[in-house]
């Protein structure tokens, strides 16, 4: 039996005066799952967020919560539907005459029973997840657009609600800080559980933690499927939007998106007589979760940052080509190598990598972490042969299975 | 219809038949004026009705002390300030009038009079309106366009008891005390200049305050505060909360505009309002 969704668009038309924003756009959204609407700007992605929690009425059509209307709501009905949700506006909305503090406790103060040393507990757990304990209590014009964001974020969990909807939630935020953020969210989900709806132009990062997608081109839905299916999604859309948009991302990071990286060893191995073989590097950083949690988002984003940086230093240098797979893993091909040749150049990239990957990541780490405090990381590496004739998938998963430690980072000690 | 939309008040086109498009055209504006005029009056009499239901919580209570400082104790200064050279002004002209007629002791009753009846609540509503009102409109109205309105709407906060609730009841307690005051301070500044300055008797002019000024004169000014009160906080609350949906402008420039409109429609209102009122008190 199919699922029932939590929110349903059935034919929503929205119009402003004379233009119209969305024209008949249905889609589903699931428990559990973070969505993700793209698109380009000013196509209606906010406005399809602000229909979910009522301050928008469609013109035509409806919008549905567990199969009822939300427009036929009784009043209590609709306070408790309300009551579920939270929403992150793109611009913010902080208050600007009330201290970051002020605007995190806002809500609790005003919707909940709870007494002034709870609700500055609750508010000061989310102000220390988002790091702004130094900035609490300063006025939002005080803080810069990322801490801003953050706020508002915090703004937006402090009541932990169990529907959330991210207006752009990255917009403005520095690279490490970016994904830091897409990380919460993913982090949090996996906590708390909750359902989360996102608009976000972080293509493919936002991928990574997304369970589905939206795509809303022309005032309609003309994608709703997994990450997945996306790559394989016949449309201009994809052209225009993923095309313009990975591109960005492959100039920021130097990694190949992942779309880009599977035309890319296509066309590679397309070339490649039966018999050469080529080798597949799966990386992975375990415990990120740990990492997040005891020093930073940020320090575990920086982290993997830092690890990417180095996969594509070495591994582009002899003409392999690497993506970013997964949250917390990298796939490197190397289309010229046999196994043997491959682990030569890991052996080189592990010694450097722990002579100077690890020593920055240490430094970084005895900055924002207290001497006492402890946690381990540890970073794997597999690696497999393949052949043309071979299915790529089953290689990748054949290194994943083979992985070993190359450097870990124990109690504050590397290895 | 919900206080968060106005009603759309496009013109009516000119019907074809009857007396043909000229009288139709003539008429037009005017029924148009007339349905946007009771629409924006309906619309206001709601958004107040529903922000004053909201008054009686007791989350409201450190606000309202909040407003009352910001609306009465920062206005205070202005007020005594305004009603001090009122009250010389007042004592100069009519020393000078009631000395043509030999009835200068009857100074202290015309000056406490004219400022406890009439001078006293209308420039005191006037005064707040130019210091507060203008400040009210332009913070809801940046709340509004910045949308922090609409952040209050999505925590299930209601943006009418949280912002306009606070100061309906601020100026309901600031707007009598602070025209009292007025008076007060006017009624010194007509002793000052009528008696020290102009040379009138000093126990002329207080016994006849004294004999003169009835709790009914009293009570019509209050009355007449709580009125202003209403009115203002309404006007000038109302343009900022709809700011957003002005016509002939957007973003800060609405602002802007809609404070202009607060400024001078609660003025006129106040006029208005002191004449009818003071029709039916007397």
């Amino acid at each position: 039996m199919e699922q029932q969704p939590l929110i349903e668009f059935r034919n929503v038309t929205k119009r402003f005066g004379e233009r119209t924003i969305l024209n008949g756009v249905s889609f589903r959204i699931y428990e559990g799952e973070v969505t993700t609407i793209i698109g380009l700007s000013g196509t209606g992605k906010s406005v399809t967020l602000k229909h979910i929690i009522g301050l928008l009425k469609p013109d035509a059509g409806e919008i549905l919560y567990q199969g009822k209307p939300i427009h036929r709501m009784s009043r209590s009905e609709w306070n408790a539907y309300i009551g579920r949700i939270s929403y992150m506006f793109q611009n913010n909305a902080l208050f600007d005459s009330m201290t970051v503090y002020e605007n995190v406790a806002l809500p609790l103060k005003h919707t909940t029973r709870l007494g002034r040393r709870q609700i500055e507990a609750k508010a000061m757990a989310r102000i220390e997840q988002t790091e702004l304990t130094e900035v609490a209590h300063k006025y939002p014009s005080e803080i810069s657009g990322g801490m801003q964001k953050r706020a508002a974020l915090a703004r937006a969990l402090v009541t932990d609600p169990q529907i959330v909807l991210f207006d752009e939630p990255t917009t403005g935020q520095d690279p490490i800080r970016k994904n830091a953020i897409l990380g919460m969210i993913a982090e949090y989900k996996k906590k708390v559980g909750f359902t989360a709806v996102l608009i976000s132009h972080e293509i493919p990062d936002v991928f990574f933690i997304s369970n589905r997608i939206l795509a809303l081109w022309d005032k309609k839905i003309v994608f709703e499927g997994t990450p997945e299916a996306m790559e394989d999604f016949n449309h201009p859309f994809h052209d225009e939007i993923l095309h313009s948009l990975e591109n960005l991302q492959e100039d920021i990071t130097g990694l190949y998106s992942s779309r880009h990286f599977k035309i890319r060893y296509q066309t590679e191995l397309a070339r490649r007589g039966a018999v050469e073989s080529y080798a597949v590097l799966i990386f992975s950083f375990d415990n990120m979760d740990e990492v997040s949690a005891t020093v930073s988002h940020d320090a575990a984003q920086q982290t993997l940052r830092s690890l990417g940086n180095y996969i594509r230093k070495h591994f582009g240098a002899v003409g392999g080509f690497s993506t970013r797979q997964t949250i917390n893993e990298f796939t490197t091909i190397l289309p010229f190598s046999d196994l043997e040749e491959a682990r030569r150049i890991l052996d080189k990239f592990t010694t450097d990598f722990q002579e100077h990957g690890m020593r920055e990541l240490e430094e970084t780490f005895r900055r924002e972490i207290p001497a006492d405090q402890c946690f381990d990381f540890l970073i794997s590496v597999g690696m497999a042969q393949g052949k043309p004739q071979v299915e790529i998938e089953s290689v990748m998963e054949f290194a994943r299975f083979d992985q070993k430690p190359i450097a870990t980072f124990q109690c504050g000690v590397r290895r | 219809m919900a206080v968060d939309q106005l009603p759309d008040n496009e013109p009516v086109p000119a019907s074809p038949t009857g007396r043909g498009p000229i009288l139709a055209a003539i008429l037009n504006p005017f029924g148009c004026f007339g349905i946007r005029l009771n629409n924006t009056l309906g619309a206001m009499t709601i958004f107040l009705c529903r922000a004053f239901i909201q008054i009686f919580h007791y989350k409201q209570i450190p606000e309202i002390i909040s407003q009352i400082y910001f609306i009465g104790a920062k206005s205070a200064s202005i007020v005594a300030l305004v009603g001090f050279f009122t009250g010389m002004v007042l004592g100069l002209q009519l020393y000078y009038v009631m000395n043509k007629f030999g009835a200068v002791g009857f100074l202290g009753t015309a000056v406490s009079l004219s400022l406890i009846r009439e001078l006293g609540p209308v420039l005191t509503a006037i005064m707040i309106t130019a210091r507060a009102g203008s400040a009210m409109t332009a913070e809801i109205g940046i709340q509004r366009i910045s949308e922090q309105i609409d952040a209050l709407t999505t925590m299930r906060i209601d943006p009418l008891g949280y912002l306009i609730s606070p100061r309906i009841a601020a100026a309901l307690v600031s707007f009598p005390i602070l025209t009292a005051f007025f008076d007060l301070i006017g009624i010194l500044g007509g002793y000052l200049s009528g008696v020290i300055l102009m040379g009138a008797s000093s126990g002329a002019y207080t016994y006849r305050i004294d004999a003169s000024v009835e709790w009914l004169d009293v009570r019509g000014g209050f009355i007449k505060s709580i009125v202003f009160a209403v009115l203002v906080i309404t006007i000038c609350c109302f343009q900022g909360y709809f700011t957003h949906l002005r016509r002939d402008s957007y973003g800060s420039k609405s602002v802007s505009l809609s404070t202009t409109s607060a400024v001078v429609l609660s003025c006129v209102m106040i006029l208005v309002s002191d004449y009818v009122v003071t029709s039916f008190l007397l």
